[in-house]
């Protein structure tokens, strides 16, 4: 039985719309400062970049926080279980019209390959971004003398992690904004996130097996 | 509830980031109009010199002035004696040579080479009277000329190859009774005309700011604050504040634009966050010999060439010599872009006699030290001067030649234009050995720009060294500038990555539109 049900709460939403406009803006002001285009003007678009790097901080952090009070992390945790049946059906189901190999459930939202993939942003992608944007904003302080224990000769190994940092980020958004579309149909994941409504195959058995399932885990 | 107030938190501390980025930071605005102010009072004179007795008189000789400066101003002739514009030298540290007693007077530069045996026509500017003459003593203050710096009349001239005694025209008497704090007038008479013409040595300093308008240089401005030399090169006991790199070795006695503006006087902080690496001169120097050209090469092997037995002279259209017969051939420059260098504030400098190891590479007449690793350094704007001068091949030292002599025969090459004449008697007069022989050879001089400071808006765009092509530091290779520089392994890759994730949706999602619409037939 289908039904319509609330699955990306307020601050998930908010959250996500957020962190979609914050990178698209920092990559956008971020390839302006690398030299490859002309848009803001140069001093502009370095400064917006900043602004909007520490306007991203500020949302890890509460995101973050999010996470961890509402246990929405363990969404994250990876898996190997049905990670060969999704495979199998990104490279043969789809195209047969194969029903999804995993169910998404308000418990459960990310397939296999959702969660390693996120996972991986979550823990190396954003992380090393993050760092290695803070030391481009600081590094010249540690040469004046303001911070002797991290002597930073040269900006070169950072800016370069920062610019395959932005490139895989580019990259996801683009895998992202594809594989969005293999929903039940091509809009419902998009329409999802705007709404947090998604209607999903209800099969409460099962829920509650999954409910059994999880509490005998944590215990 | 909850996450409303989570939303809201988020939005407020957004709110205050972005505030403290984006306010102006008080500490860094540096009051531009104090400093307006402060610089543009005209100070009184403390003295009317012309109501003095002691000057109301006919003076036999410039020294008579000098005598007469001393009878009140007891002393100052002796700081005045411990000075480099007297004693033309400084004893000053240089790497891999110790220290050295180095300056005008035993310099070798790229333009009219050496003094010494020249004074008659060097002296010009020397702060003193008969420097080059047998019975001249250092140490004898009735030589100073007082005058050259402190005249307040415009009348007082030094006389052309007179050896720094001044033009019979001038009433002495007049420029006495006229004496005051030294003007641009004062100073400009020697440093605009550096090198044997307007603007030939330094590029940044020359006659047009006898009387700049705000383009050429905002401090100096007429219609500014109307700035003078010493508002700047302060000076305590006639010790001048300030270096010029052509004859200074070290970091001592500088002057800093830092001293009125701070070092962080933009309200940008990512700015001043250049100001550790980067000069102000670099952003606010965007091009110097604004006004008239500055000679940019000097090639000394092509003097010598007469017509019909007498010198002559090429000009260009706007009248800078492009060959002089005494002189060789020139190339000038105007409204230049300047060459850039890291540099810390010290120097090292060819000295007489000093074998050149390396032939094949143009002698360094000073080199600027300084690196990106260097805390001390900053990227500075220099003007390259590159010569092609005489040298001695088989001894392998820079040829310092008599060049200037009153009458002919005395091996002056400006009267006999005979080279190895010229070198013989030059050499012997610096104490050089001499093999005979005369060749040429590349140099090269740097010399760090420092005035025609650009109004505030013409100051450098990030882009003009932020830049993937055309960058003004594209030859300062030893570190990463954003824009400036790329890892080609990373581009590829990145690029690469997108290109196969893009190129894999389109395909995957052309299989599917295909897929689906067999299986909508297959349902059919």
């Amino acid at each position: 039985m289908k039904k319509q049900v609330y699955i990306y709460k307020g601050f998930e939403r908010f959250w996500h719309w957020s962190q979609a406009i914050l990178i698209l803006f920092l990559a956008f002001t971020g390839f302006e400062v690398h030299g490859s285009y002309k848009f803001f003007g140069y001093e502009n678009a370095a400064v917006y970049h900043q602004i909007a790097a520490y306007s991203y901080i500020v949302l890890i952090i509460f995101t973050i926080f999010w996470h961890f009070t509402t246990g929405e992390w363990k969404q994250y945790i990876p898996t190997v279980k049905n990670m060969k049946a999704q495979i199998n059906y990104y490279l043969l189901g789809i195209f047969k019209n194969a029903p999804h190999p995993t169910k998404k459930t308000v418990l459960s939202k990310l397939n296999p390959l959702q969660k390693l993939t996120y996972l991986g942003l979550k823990l190396l992608v954003i992380p090393v971004m993050v760092t290695t944007g803070l030391l481009y904003i600081f590094y010249r302080y540690p040469q004046s003398h303001r911070i002797e224990t991290i002597n930073i000769d040269s900006l070169q190994a950072i800016a370069f992690l920062h610019t395959l940092g932005a490139y895989l980020l580019i990259a996801f958004i683009i895998m992202h904004l594809y594989l969005i579309t293999t929903g039940t149909t091509v809009t419902s994941n998009l329409k999802a996130m705007l709404t947090g409504y998604e209607e999903i195959e209800q099969d409460e058995e099962k829920d509650k097996e999954f409910i059994k399932e999880e509490i005998n885990q944590n215990n | 509830m909850g996450k409303y107030f989570l939303i809201v938190a988020f939005l407020g501390i957004e709110a205050a980031v972005l505030f403290n980025i984006l306010a102006p930071n008080p500490e860094n605005a540096n009051n531009l109009d104090a400093l307006k102010a402060k610089y543009s009072k005209v100070a009184k004179k403390p003295a009317d010199h012309s109501k003095f007795v002691e000057l109301n008189k006919h003076f036999e000789s410039p020294s008579d002035v000098t005598r007469a400066c001393i009878s009140c101003h007891n002393e100052r002739d002796k700081q005045i004696m411990a000075t480099n514009h007297w004693t033309w030298q400084k004893t000053e540290y240089m790497q891999g040579k110790g220290i050295v007693n180095y300056g005008k007077i035993n310099a070798i530069n790229n333009f009219c080479i050496a003094a010494k045996g020249n004074e008659g026509s060097c002296a010009k500017c020397h702060a003193g009277f008969g420097m080059g003459e047998p019975g001249f003593a250092f140490s004898d203050s009735t030589r100073v000329d007082c005058i050259i710096c402190h005249d307040n009349s415009e009348t007082y001239m030094k006389g052309q190859d007179m050896d720094g005694y001044p033009d019979p025209k001038v009433d002495l008497a007049k420029v006495a009774q006229s004496v005051g704090k030294p003007k641009r007038s004062n100073c400009g008479v020697c440093h605009f005309y550096g090198g044997g013409g307007n603007n030939v040595k330094h590029g940044d300093l020359e006659e047009a700011m006898f009387e700049p308008n705000k383009e050429l240089d905002v401090h100096m401005a007429v219609e500014n604050v109307n700035m003078q030399c010493v508002d700047c090169h302060k000076t305590m006991d006639h010790k001048i504040k300030g270096n010029l790199y052509s004859v200074s070795s070290m970091d001592l006695n500088r002057l800093s634009c830092e001293e009125c503006h701070s070092a962080t006087p933009h309200k940008e902080d990512i700015i001043n966050e250049h100001t550790l690496k980067v000069a102000c001169q670099t952003c606010h120097i965007p091009t110097y010999a604004k006004a008239n050209a500055t000679k940019l090469e000097w090639d000394w092997s092509t003097a010598g060439k007469l017509n019909n037995g007498e010198p002559f002279e090429i000009d260009d259209k706007d009248g800078n010599h492009t060959y002089l017969s005494i002189k060789g051939s020139f190339k000038w420059g105007k409204n230049l872009e300047p060459d850039y260098v890291w540099f810390n504030g010290t120097a090292n400098h060819y000295l007489m006699g000093e074998v050149i190891a390396d032939t094949t590479h143009p002698v360094q007449i000073n080199t600027l030290y300084g690196s990106y690793d260097d805390v001390n350094s900053k990227i500075t704007p220099v003007k390259i001067h590159r010569g092609n001068q005489p040298y001695d091949p088989v001894n392998r030292i820079l040829i310092t030649p008599k060049l200037y002599s009153d009458k002919k025969g005395d091996g002056a090459f400006w009267q006999d234009f005979d080279w190895q004449k010229s070198a013989e008697v030059g050499m012997q007069d610096n104490g050089l050995p001499f093999s005979g022989k005369v060749g040429f050879i590349k140099t090269i001089a740097y010399w760090p720009i420092n005035h025609m400071v650009a109004p505030k808006e013409e100051s450098l765009a990030c882009t003009e060294c932020h830049s993937q092509s055309n960058s003004r530091l594209a030859n300062l290779g030893d570190f990463y500038m954003p824009a400036r520089d790329r890892s080609s392994f990373i581009e590829t890759l990145g690029i690469t990555f997108i290109a196969i994730v893009f190129g894999g949706s389109l395909i995957h999602g052309g299989a599917r539109i295909i897929s689906k619409s067999k299986n909508n037939k297959k349902e059919e």
